[in-house]
């Protein structure tokens, strides 16, 4: 079920109406039930898929909490009879065994997504190696990719270390723990969440407050103006140069990528504004996603700001773990000692950061131009790391220029745009492809074409620019106007405002948004790619 | 809490003002595609008919309802639309039941080759206007193409909300009222366009020749439809067969089949034109597609012969008022023809 579709909007109203008509007691279960239903639409057979996670996590997370409660008796009923060595030796011993239990939990899930989404990849790398060789390819039979599958795997193995790190106590009702792996309205497109923020929420009871629902729904609204009047009008004219990429090249890869960060920040940030109303209108509050991330002024920060579950997701559960694992220590020991401490931290940090956006880009598609894309984030991330000591000779050098405001527009926009440069991999699909048209940049002009009309060739009149740009200087005031915080709860104290503006901006998603019959509904970019 | 609950249902009530006001401006106004407002005028005038046409526009283009009442005093209407569907003719006619009993439903087989739906802007032309029942969401449910949607019919403007940045001078005009376009479902045409060269052109070769069984079926309930109303359905072939809309000899062989079966009359006028008196340099208006309002006049008095002799409808009465108001029918139908 498309999150822009009649079908999502009837679906919302109901499971609202029934999520309140629940005694507060049971209003989990309406959760579960509607999350089940949500994903039946997505066909039966990914049932399959999700109750394995399901119940693998059930039992692996209670595994390692009964280890967790055989170590802590054994130790609490030995406290006085064994020794710290012995004691600290029995702990070690413990974990390694629930770490062989979690291993088993990640292996099975992570090992499931790999197959589904991964095995065509590999099969095809694979194909090419063989080829080369004049030998008989690998067939693979088509897989199903289950809706949603990367999100809830990540987030469900999220849960499974931080059950075995002892952060959390495991959920012992597999009810709802079914609950915290599916709740529908952050299956499409996330955000991960943490247990230890959303399962309790999930299953607390939640009274009906008018506040609350208004400005879930209100949420729910503003993603709605992003997606259709933005998003999906834009898409248009993307679709159209990406149909025949060699056409369009020079001027118009540079308005490709423009036109892509619109979209794909007004799709992203759309669709989990929809998601954190539609959690917000049942008392729900998940994490943010988003902060303003093309005012960033590095590469760094805009990864700080940008797809922020996911960021930290990678931070806690791949880069921290890489960096301390035995192998580093030991690096960083027998660097340290030949290049002093600086050197060995960075060769440390500069390696796991490698394999976490290895694993970023592969996690954003089973294809080489997300690798590429996520081994480009981290060189402009290392080389940004590196020349930092440079930077800070400069900024100390010319103080007044880069204290200015110009200064800081000028970093903000050169984020801005190196990252559109590398995120253009991600719809062009092709790793040679998308250098050679990067290179037309620069040796191709067509600036003119572009400008004397050619720009209203790509399936977008001159209207359609401008519903465009006035919604997109909307989206930007509110950006700013968040600044000081909530717009929402500012407006709440003045209710006749607030009726003018959220009634104004219905009508706008009714009159200008890019849906219905003419329009090809494109599916949110993340939700089409995370399946 | 009191001031807030006020000021939400006003806002919710001027928003849904606004809506409807903008849906009344976007939705077509048809003053082009005069076709879209055809099913729609039906309601001014029904009831009391003893003949209904349903069909496409090789119904509303042959028959001149107003001459079949000057010539054989018969009152009749024509419950058709461009391309309208076999499933589109069966809902109207059910919905026309809903409002009369005519004795005589004549139906054109061209509809018969689709068994599927074909263009939205069709559907919309002959859905938009009917009123809602449930033969309308009947008709919607068998109409709709893979990218319609049932609410784009209960809430127009979310189908055709894009147009507000394309309004023209007539949607203002038309905001409120459509202009009235049909003499009881005959669109006037005026023009004449002879047939040239393409007429000797046949329709190209087909793969297979069955009609549709989606068709054959919707054809079958139709004739339920009228027996159970007790009115006979008679099946027609309007003369015309441009190659861009062949009548094959197959498609005729089936319907001539069917009517034998279930005892029908059916007629095909294709080859009777010297008969009927129409002649293709002056009688078409688009190179023999369709007639043109000389060649549909000629039409109709061949066919109101058929019916007052072979369908019992020689000798109709009707009231005064029935009489009055088709003699104002028939000047306002010779108003325009002569105008």
């Amino acid at each position: 079920m498309l999150f822009a579709s009649y079908g999502f909007i009837a679906f919302i109203a109901v499971m609202l109406a029934a999520y309140y008509l629940t005694p507060a007691r049971w209003q989990w279960i309406t959760l579960l039930v509607g999350s089940y239903v949500f994903y039946a639409f997505a066909g039966l057979e990914c049932f399959v898929f999700i109750l394995f996670t399901t119940v693998s996590a059930y039992i692996i997370s209670r595994l390692i909490e009964r280890e967790i409660k055989k170590e802590n008796d054994y130790v609490a009923a030995n406290r006085d009879t064994i020794s710290k060595e012995e004691r600290k030796a029995y702990r070690a011993r413990a974990k390694k065994k629930r770490f062989h239990i979690l291993l088993w939990g990640l292996f099975l899930n992570f090992g499931v997504l790999a197959v589904l989404k991964y095995s065509a990849f590999a099969v095809s790398n694979v194909n090419s190696i063989i080829a080369l060789f004049g030998a008989k390819t690998l067939s693979l039979p088509s897989l199903i990719v289950p809706m949603g599958i990367s999100f809830y795997t990540f987030q469900t193995m999220g849960y499974l270390i931080d059950v075995y790190r002892a952060k959390v106590t495991p959920e012992r009702n597999p009810a709802k723990l079914a609950l915290f792996v599916s709740f529908f309205p952050q299956l499409v497109q996330g955000p991960i969440s943490r247990f230890s923020e959303l399962g309790a929420q999930l299953t607390a009871p939640h009274r009906f407050n008018a506040k609350t629902v208004s400005f879930g729904l209100q949420r729910v609204l503003w993603g709605y103006f992003k997606k259709l009047v933005i998003a999906d009008r834009v898409v248009i004219a993307i679709k159209t140069m990406l149909d025949s990429p060699e056409e369009y090249r020079g001027a118009y890869v540079l308005l490709l990528i423009l036109l892509y960060s619109i979209q794909i920040y007004a799709d992203f940030t759309g669709g989990i504004d929809i998601t954190v109303g539609v959690a917000e209108a049942m008392g729900i509050k998940l994490a943010e996603n988003f902060d303003r991330p093309f005012s960033s002024k590095s590469t760094k920060e805009y990864w700080r700001r940008w797809h922020i579950t996911m960021g930290s997701w990678f931070r806690d559960y791949i880069f921290m773990p890489i960096s301390v694992t035995r192998p580093m220590m030991k690096l960083n020991k027998a660097m340290a000692g030949k290049f002093g401490r600086v050197a060995a931290s960075k060769t440390v940090a500069y390696i796991a950061t490698t394999v976490t956006w290895f694993v970023t880009g592969l996690w954003h598609g089973a294809a080489w131009n997300f690798i590429v894309w996520g081994l480009l984030n981290c060189l402009v991330i290392m080389i940004s790391e590196a020349l930092e000591p440079t930077y800070k000779k400069f900024h100390q050098r010319f103080p007044r220029l880069t204290e200015s405001k110009a200064y800081s527009k000028f970093m903000s926009v050169r984020t801005f745009m190196l990252m559109g440069v590398i995120r253009s991999l991600d719809c062009y699909g092709n790793v040679g492809l998308t250098f050679a048209l990067w290179g037309s940049m620069f040796t191709l002009g067509g600036l003119g074409e572009l400008l004397s009309g050619g720009i209203f060739e790509l399936g977008l009149a001159a209207k359609d620019f401008i519903i465009v740009l006035v919604a997109v200087l909307v989206v930007y005031a509110v950006s700013v106007a968040s600044v000081k915080g909530s717009v929402r709860e500012r407006l709440y104290g003045r209710p006749v405002l607030s009726a003018c503006l959220f009634g104004a901006l219905l009508i706008a998603v009714i009159m200008f948004g890019a849906y219905g019959v003419g329009y090809d509904a494109s599916q949110f970019i993340y939700g089409d790619r995370f399946r | 809490m009191k001031k807030r609950v006020i000021i939400t249902v006003c806002a919710s009530l001027a928003v849904v003002l606004i809506l409807a006001f903008l849906q009344s401006l976007v939705v077509p106004k048809y003053a082009d595609n005069r076709e879209g407002l055809l099913v729609g005028e039906y309601y001014a005038e029904a009831g009391g008919h003893d003949v209904i046409f349903v069909g496409d526009c090789e119904v509303y283009e042959s028959f001149v309802p107003a001459v079949l009442w000057e010539k054989y005093g018969i009152s009749s209407y024509i419950r058709g639309s461009s391309q309208q569907l076999v499933w589109q003719s069966y809902y109207l006619l059910e919905e026309t039941f809903e409002y009369e009993s005519p004795s005589v439903v004549v139906f054109n087989v061209l509809a018969l080759k689709y068994g599927e739906p074909q263009r939205e802007a069709y559907n919309r032309m002959t859905l938009d206007g009917m009123r809602w029942s449930s033969s309308k969401i009947g008709a919607i449910r068998a109409s709709m193409t893979e990218e319609e949607s049932l609410v784009d019919y209960v809430f127009p403007l979310l189908r055709f909300h894009s147009r507000i940045t394309e309004l023209s001078v007539d949607d203002f005009a038309y905001l409120f009222d459509r202009p009235k376009v049909s003499h009881s479902g005959y669109l006037m045409q005026k023009g004449i366009d002879p047939m040239d060269g393409d007429a000797t052109e046949e329709g190209r070769e087909l793969l297979d020749y069955t009609l549709p069984e989606t068709s054959m079926e919707y054809l079958e309930k139709m004739r339920a439809l009228c027996a159970e109303n007790g009115a006979e359905l008679v099946l027609i072939k309007a003369p015309t067969n441009s190659w861009r809309y062949w009548w094959y000899d197959e498609w005729d062989a089936q319907v001539v089949k069917y009517a034998e079966e279930k005892g029908l009359a059916y007629y095909n006028f294709i080859d009777e034109t010297e008969e009927i008196g129409i002649d293709y340099t002056t009688d078409t208006y688009d190179k023999g597609v369709h007639l043109n309002v000389y060649g549909a006049e000629k039409m109709t008095e061949y066919f109101g012969r058929i019916l007052e002799e072979k369908h019992g409808l020689a000798d109709v009465s009707h009231t005064e008022a029935q009489a009055a108001e088709w003699r104002t029918r028939v000047d306002e139908y010779y108003k325009e023809r002569n105008r």
